[in-house]
């Protein structure tokens, strides 16, 4: 029994760790909305600060998706469900 | 793992009906931060009562005129100006209690919205606020927009209603949980010497900068979601 326990954790370890690859989507989506957003100022630089709050407020929900990855692995090391 | 702390802790312990309930962290965190914002309120009310209207305004009643026309000028801006009057004030309440609770990790508390407990019941008035708007002003609409574009659409845009209050929460939970986790981890593992000079940047980082612009976030979405719902003209 407690072979099967340790193979759990062992294993909601590296399941954990593949959760929070999710983060890579989001990196890169907010690396696209910075570069349109720097390019946007670059055009008219009298819209800084609208385009500034629109890109911030882009940029927090397409971390949404990296961040449920965190909450899945968050949720294998603390709080797992397996054992 | 020794001296990296950043779980909630359950400090009293309360039998309600069969179940053990805790006053945890949280709790506690949260009581402390309504008092500050409860006294705050009051100092601001007396001053702005006290104050002469004939002069200009000095000192911290300058800072709050700034901070109440801000937050004005931004429901106006997304809301309309049917709807902006009546969420003012909720807006206003909200991003002062986020923003509090979010920096109060500089101040060595735990910070309440580090709990799934604190964030979901915000996003579920918001949900319910979504919801309440989207009957009043669109009547029957709102029913039909559930089987747009045809009929069946309407699990799935009964999920997206409902993902709505979930990525809501999720997303402000696991920001400040982040920030949290990261700086415990960072103080509990580096060797002493290493901590008197660098965690400042890191502060500024995950408590200033993310705990500010998530406050800002989730009040933005709440505006922008109740908004779209209501659909008004102007």
């Amino acid at each position: 029994m407690e072979m099967t326990e340790a193979i759990i954790r062992a294993a909601s370890a590296i399941g954990a760790g593949l959760a929070v690859i999710a983060g890579i989507g989001p990196g890169v989506g907010q690396g696209i909305a910075a570069g349109y957003g720097a390019s946007a100022v670059g055009r008219n630089p009298g819209a800084r600060g609208e385009v500034m709050s629109t890109m911030l407020l882009g940029q927090a929900v397409a971390e949404t998706t990296g961040l449920y990855g965190l909450a899945v692995a968050m949720i294998l090391l603390f709080a797992n469900p397996l054992i | 793992m020794e001296g990296v702390d950043f779980y909630v802790h359950g400090y009293l312990p309360i039998q309600i009906g069969g179940a053990t309930v805790y006053i945890t962290t949280s709790h506690v965190c949260l009581v402390i931060i309504m008092a500050i914002l409860i006294v705050f309120a009051i100092v601001a009310n007396r001053m702005i009562r006290n104050a002469d209207p004939a002069k200009a305004p000095s000192g911290m009643l300058n800072v709050i005129e700034l901070a109440v026309e801000t937050v004005d000028k931004l429901v106006y801006d997304n809301m309309g100006r049917k709807l902006a009057p009546r969420f003012c004030n909720y807006i206003g309440v909200v991003f002062m209690l986020l923003l509090t609770c979010n920096l109060s990790g500089l101040f060595g508390l735990r910070p309440p919205t580090a709990d799934y407990g604190v964030t979901l019941p915000l996003a579920l008035i918001t949900f319910v606020m979504i919801q309440y708007q989207g009957i009043k002003w669109q009547k029957w609409g709102k029913l039909k927009g559930l089987f747009e574009p045809i009929f069946v659409f309407f699990p799935v845009n009964l999920i997206s209603e409902f993902a709505t209050p979930i990525s809501l929460s999720l997303r402000l939970f696991a920001n400040i949980l982040s920030g949290t986790m990261m700086m415990a981890l960072i103080y509990g593992l580096l060797p002493s010497v290493i901590l008197w000079a660098w965690p400042a940047a890191l502060h500024a980082y995950l408590d200033v900068f993310a705990g500010a612009l998530q406050a800002y976030v989730f009040a933005m979405l709440t505006m922008v979601f109740i908004a779209n719902a209501a659909e008004t003209d102007d």
